[in-house]
């Protein structure tokens, strides 16, 4: 499928791409990180739905919410958007 | 599909054969747009999508940049794709004509060469797509409407190929060729099927396999695929005279040649050359001149990308001299053919000379009777680098 | 419908290069949930094209072909007739375009797909600026807003896509915001109802180009829904309805005052009280006219 004579690298057809961007860990980007207080949180899952970078996950065998801090860039918004303010952007 | 044997036209003009070739050619999409004239290719080949007799979807765009667009996403999806324009319209999808090469799919156009206004002129004139010989397009320049045919079967052919995945441009002369009627014969539905096997694509749009095309590159990955399609376009040239040999004997047509087209140069002092109808003018020009006595040939180019470097030279070796004839000019500089010719020389010792002329330009008629004086003209004058406009 | 129903699938991966609290990347993010992995997407130039991340990775986990600017709409037509012909019919195809790729530059394509009654859903990401290449003016800037072209505010007012598009007498048009995402998802549902083009508008704010805290970002879409400034809307077959979320602005003293909006934004800050008048002044003359036009038709589909 990709051409036969290459450079040093593999030349995918037209520069095609389809390797998952996971490996960059945008979570570097972040100076503040979200803190959540258990007490305050209803679980309602707001957060989870507001943020843009899909980084706040539902753990069915938890049965929790989990940050996915390797990817959060700390924007705030689960903190900004919950309803029982649970959450506490701090300085990482 | 209905299923049509070999015909045998009478008469049939350029954007006729461009219509029936596209027809024989199982084509999945065509998006166009209607440029004078190319006109009569979308007309036509909308009759044959209303008659059912092709089993194409039929997109009528809004602008030929829209069109190339199209052309480009349809065949991303595994489609085999076509289309036609000319002059402005060629010039209106330049952005697109790059962009659907850098995306290696293997969308076919034929092109009426037109000039390109102001001031509005229908008539024959090559810079329209000679200003796009940078695109990392195929480019063939026809001479006769059987050629026209030919060239877009076995572009489909040559395109479509896992190491090739180009797109092509089959160029022929506004209303010189694209109106004037020749005979022709028309391959048979079986025998174009036979030779053109389905179109498989290198890489697809597919939900199953989601890959992502054209998003953010750097310069070493950019450079990567730019290289690629640099080699690929190199290929072409070995692939388009395997093919044209394979047409010639899967259809019993006589060879219309691979790159070039060389006539009466065997002996040849000196060689003429030119790109489409403008050098079959020249043939004629030949003949008289061979009348005189003059040793006189053509290399009628009929690849002018990827350029035949190779052939160019070989032929070179036995010519002292060439006069190239360009229907065409960049300003600020020469004749586009001229200026390849050169390019493709360079080096050579001893360094054959070279003469070009720009005639014809903007259509203006030119007669063999008038290629023949300016070869004469440059042979009393001692051949020397020289552009001329001539009427 | 309820978010609890939100699908749990994602299809933009762990990674993008979108800016913290960027709407436009989860607006993308609930669009996909609702389009589903059947789906193909054009998406033209602009901020997707870049929060895509760089060759050889991607963030999208569906077949997207990036592509030139001008042309979102032409593609999409080429897409559909190529999956025509190829005997393919499952497949949604749906164009993310920005500003530019829609209103401006994309305008012409998209029109003639439109008029070509193309299949697919055309969104257009409305961060109201040419973001990607650094926050210039586009025709859907709104009225008195800085922008690095504009920098004394834009003089004109914001253009009408969503009525250019309902001229076209297509099936379904919609204006959405990334801070309402049921009434998004619900958008989507309606349109893939439909055959021919779908247009859906949805304002997303951008911290970047707007000039404001990203945490922000939500709450500030809220309020360009509840100062009425951009009603949400479906024109259904020509026909005019407000969405239930903005159909509770009717009266005005239900709506947030302009100021409120405005001045959460430093691309308004230049704004003087007679300018924030005009606008709420303007604003309150367009929700006359929308409640004139609210459940009545107002484009003929003959």
């Amino acid at each position: 499928m990709s051409s036969k004579d290459k450079g040093w690298k593999e030349v995918s057809p037209a520069g095609v791409c389809w390797k998952s961007s996971s490996t960059y860990l945008t979570g570097d980007w972040k100076t503040y990180k979200p803190v959540r207080d258990l007490e305050k949180c209803t679980k309602c899952l707001l957060c989870s739905i507001f943020c843009p970078d899909a980084a706040i996950h539902w753990n069915k065998e938890k049965g929790d919410i989990e940050f996915d801090l390797n990817f959060c860039k700390g924007c705030g918004i689960c903190a900004n958007e919950c309803p029982t303010k649970a959450i506490v952007m701090k300085i990482e | 599909m209905k299923s049509v044997v070999k015909q045998e036209f009478q008469g049939l003009n350029g954007d006729e054969a461009v219509a029936l070739a596209a027809k024989q050619s199982d084509i999945d999409v065509v998006a166009a747009y209607p440029i004078t004239p190319q006109t009569i290719i979308v007309e036509k080949f909308s009759e044959y999508v209303a008659n059912g007799e092709v089993n194409t979807e039929f997109m009528c765009t809004e602008s030929e940049h829209s069109a190339m667009a199209a052309c480009l996403a349809a065949s991303a999806t595994g489609a085999r794709t076509f289309t036609a324009t000319s002059s402005q319209g060629i010039a209106y999808m330049h952005e697109m004509l790059h962009y659907t090469s850098s995306c290696r799919v293997p969308v076919i156009m034929a092109v009426a060469n037109r000039t390109l206004g102001p001031p509005w002129n229908i008539w024959a004139d090559d810079t329209d797509s000679l200003s796009q010989r940078d695109t990392g397009w195929i480019q063939l320049y026809c001479a006769s409407n059987q050629e026209i045919i030919d060239s877009i079967i076995q572009c489909y052919k040559v395109c479509e190929s896992d190491d090739v995945s180009l797109p092509a441009m089959v160029c022929m002369e506004g209303v010189n060729l694209s109106h004037s009627v020749m005979p022709a014969v028309l391959p048979g539905q079986e025998e174009v099927d036979s030779f053109l096997p389905p179109y498989e694509p290198v890489w697809t749009l597919d939900p199953d396999r989601p890959a992502t095309m054209g998003n953010m590159a750097g310069p070493s990955e950019t450079l990567e695929t730019k290289e690629d399609l640099r080699i690929a376009m190199d290929k072409v040239r070995k692939k388009l005279s395997d093919v044209a040999c394979e047409y010639s004997n899967h259809f019993g047509i006589p060879y219309a040649g691979g790159l070039v087209e060389p006539y009466r140069c065997e002996d040849a002092e000196v060689m003429i050359i030119a790109i489409g109808a403008l050098a079959s003018e020249a043939k004629v020009a030949v003949d008289q001149l061979r009348i005189h006595g003059k040793r006189i040939g053509l290399v009628r180019i009929r690849v002018f990308r990827p350029f035949p470097i190779g052939e160019i030279r070989e032929l070179a070796k036995d010519a002292g001299a060439f006069v190239v004839f360009d229907r065409d000019v960049s300003f600020g500089m020469e004749g586009v053919v001229l200026s390849e010719v050169k390019a493709a020389l360079f080096g050579m010792s001893p360094s054959p000379r070279v003469t070009g002329y720009v005639v014809g330009l903007a259509g203006v008629d030119v007669t063999n009777r008038q290629l023949a004086d300016l070869v004469e003209k440059s042979l009393d004058q001692d051949l020397r680098q020289e552009t001329i406009s001539v009427e | 419908m309820s978010l609890r129903s939100l699908s749990k699938e994602e299809f933009i991966l762990p990674g993008t290069a979108a800016c913290p609290g960027c709407a436009e990347v989860l607006a993308l993010r609930l669009a996909l949930k609702a389009l589903g992995k059947n789906t193909i997407l054009v998406v033209p130039a602009g901020c997707t094209a870049v929060i895509q991340g760089m060759a050889p990775h991607t963030s999208f986990n569906v077949p997207v072909l990036n592509f030139a600017f001008a042309a979102g709409g032409a593609a999409a037509s080429g897409i559909v007739d190529g999956l025509a012909a190829r005997g393919i019919s499952d497949v949604t195809v749906a164009v993310w375009a920005g500003d530019g790729g829609t209103g401006d530059i994309g305008l012409q394509a998209l029109s003639g797909a439109a008029e070509r009654q193309t299949d697919m859903i055309f969104f257009c990401c409305d961060n109201e600026s040419y973001m990607n290449t650094g926050i210039q003016r586009s025709s859907l800037t709104p009225f008195a807003a800085w922008s690095t072209t504009t920098p004394v505010g834009k003089k004109e007012p914001k253009k009408d896509m969503p009525m250019i598009m309902a001229a076209h007498h297509v099936p379904y048009v919609a204006t959405a915001c990334a801070s309402y995402p049921a009434d998004l998802v619900d958008r989507i549902e309606a349109a893939k109802k439909f055959t021919g083009t779908k247009y859906i508008q949805i304002l997303v704010p951008c911290p970047t180009g707007w000039r404001y805290s990203p945490e922000k970002t939500i709450e500030i879409g809220r309020y360009a829904v509840e100062t009425g400034i951009w009603p949400l809307y479906t024109i259904q077959e020509g026909s005019f309805s407000l969405s239930p979320v903005s159909e509770r602005l009717l009266d005005d003293s239900k709506r947030r005052r302009v100021s409120e909006y405005l001045e959460s934004q430093g691309r308004f800050r230049n704004l003087d009280q007679a300018k924030i008048n005009e606008i709420q002044q303007s604003t309150i003359s367009m929700w006359e006219y929308l409640s004139r036009i609210n459940g009545t038709t107002i484009f003929f589909q003959g």
